[in-house]
């Protein structure tokens, strides 16, 4: 009645299989991506709203403009810049969004395969950077 | 006695308003609108209080049909089914149309023209959307993906659609298409791709939307400016336009105009 030793060993087994995707990657979290400005957005120094908004709020801004464009027929953005300058934006996720952040796959696909998200807009919308291929 | 009376009209009262709470959000388009004071149209904007047309198919020729389907297709990623792979033994089965033509037997197929003049048999008859006043289409959708605008235009929201096809079943003039497959395999020939108008995906309907993204910024639908004059758009809701005036002075037909779904798309004969 001593299986004290077929025991432990089985529970050390265990631990080290559960816990096995630790000692695999060594420890460290996968480095969080830093997504690419590109030139043009460099140059524009500026998002539609505070770069810390952006990137919380930024699908809630494009449902919104998604929602005002097809269902309310606004198709004009109107927003306060730090500087209390109005500022207008045309509400287009493809010529507006990817006209400036003309790198979607270093800046949006960057941080959206490291949260594991994948926005289906691509199904449909054009990314217009992409010159010769039809998606 | 008074307290249970008390109570229940207070239960009753909420019992009520909750239910309206509920009902309300049933009905809330979307999670997320710019308030209003955020948003406008564009300046140049073009508005009317019921958009309609008036093809005069004495003028059509078979050049301007040609000019008038391609530029539609071409502005407005529409696939060419003959490019898709599979399944191929349907292949001419299957088309994505907006705007196509027809034989005058299949768009009146409720005219008994037994002797129909020469004329007619000839002509190519252009149909689309009829951006009907009583949409039979609107009243299927159950996700309010179809509806129907201040202006009269029958639009498609295609993010909400999930692809049911009751509106197709719903449309008496055939002006619905069904993706059966991702509608960019009969893109391939097409490089670059339309950036301004976003394609479809498998799964959604779609049909024509008046243009309704040209309208935005004031410019009129592409298939009238390739018409050589042969389409006549306007507002139909106004009495003093271009439009009224045509109609006033020519005799006009309408598709299927007994099914009471009032089209706005008008033919001179
Ligand atoms: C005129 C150019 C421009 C437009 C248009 C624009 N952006 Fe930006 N965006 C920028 C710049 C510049 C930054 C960096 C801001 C900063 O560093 O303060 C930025 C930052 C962001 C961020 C945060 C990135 C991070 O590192 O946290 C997100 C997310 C984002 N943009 C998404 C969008 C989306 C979505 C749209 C369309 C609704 C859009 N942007 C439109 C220029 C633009
Ligand atoms: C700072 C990192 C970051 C950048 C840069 C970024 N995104 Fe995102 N995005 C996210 C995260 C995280 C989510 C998921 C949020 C959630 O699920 O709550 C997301 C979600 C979305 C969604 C909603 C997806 C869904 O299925 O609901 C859309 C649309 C989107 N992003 C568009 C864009 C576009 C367009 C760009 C580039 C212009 C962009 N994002 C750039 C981090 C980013
Ligand atoms: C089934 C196809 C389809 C999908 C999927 C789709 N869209 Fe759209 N979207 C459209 C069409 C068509 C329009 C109408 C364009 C117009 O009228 O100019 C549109 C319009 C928009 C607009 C306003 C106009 C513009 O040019 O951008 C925004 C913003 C938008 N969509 C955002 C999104 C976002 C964000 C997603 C993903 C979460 C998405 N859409 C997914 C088809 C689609």
């Amino acid at each position: 009645m001593n299986d004290k030793i077929k025991i432990i060993a089985g529970l050390a087994i265990f631990v080290l299989i559960f816990t096995c995707p630790f000692w695999i990657n060594g420890g460290k979290a996968k480095d969080v991506p830093k997504p690419v400005l590109s030139e043009k957005a460099l140059a524009a120094k500026t998002c539609v709203l505070p770069k810390d908004e952006m990137a919380k709020n930024h699908m809630q801004l494009l449902d919104g403009w998604r929602n005002s464009v097809v269902r309310n027929e606004q198709r004009v953005y109107i927003i306060k810049d730090a500087n209390g300058i109005e500022k207008e934006y045309d509400m287009s996720l493809s010529n507006t969004c990817l006209a400036c952040h003309t790198n979607k796959a270093e800046f949006c696909d960057k941080c959206h395969e490291y949260a594991s998200v994948n926005p289906y807009c691509w199904d449909c919308h054009v990314d217009p950077n992409v010159k010769e291929a039809s998606l | 006695m008074k307290n249970r009376r008390d109570f229940l009209k207070v239960a009753g009262a909420s019992a009520l308003g909750l239910s309206t709470l509920s009902a309300g959000n049933a009905f809330a388009i979307g999670e997320h609108f710019i308030p209003a004071d955020q948003t406008k149209k564009k300046d140049s904007v073009l508005e009317g209080t019921r958009w309609g047309m008036v093809i005069d198919t004495r003028k059509l020729t078979p050049e301007i049909v040609e000019d008038v389907t391609h530029i539609c297709r071409e502005k407005h990623n529409v696939p060419d089914c003959q490019l898709f792979e599979e399944p191929k033994k349907n292949k001419e089965h299957h088309e994505i149309k907006w705007i196509w033509e027809e034989h005058f037997h299949n768009a009146f197929p409720n005219m008994a023209a037994d002797f129909l003049a020469k004329k007619l048999e000839d002509t190519p008859f252009l149909v689309l959307c009829n951006q009907c006043e009583n949409p039979p289409c609107v009243r299927a959708c159950p996700t309010k993906a179809t509806f129907k605008r201040p202006d009269g235009i029958v639009l498609m929201d295609f993010h909400r659609c999930i692809g049911c096809r009751f509106c197709m079943a719903a449309c008496p003039y055939g002006s619905r298409s069904f993706n059966f497959q991702d509608p960019r395999n009969g893109l391939v020939d097409r490089k670059p791709t339309n950036p301004d108008f976003p394609t479809r995906m498998k799964g959604v309907v779609e049909k024509c939307n008046f243009c309704a993204e040209r309208l935005a910024v004031g410019e009129m639908p592409h298939c009238v400016e390739v018409s050589k004059g042969a389409i006549t758009f306007g507002d139909i809701g106004d009495e003093h336009s271009e439009i009224r005036l045509m109609l006033e002075e020519n005799y006009t037909i309408r598709r299927k105009v007994a099914l009471g779904t009032g089209p706005s798309v008008f033919y001179i004969v």
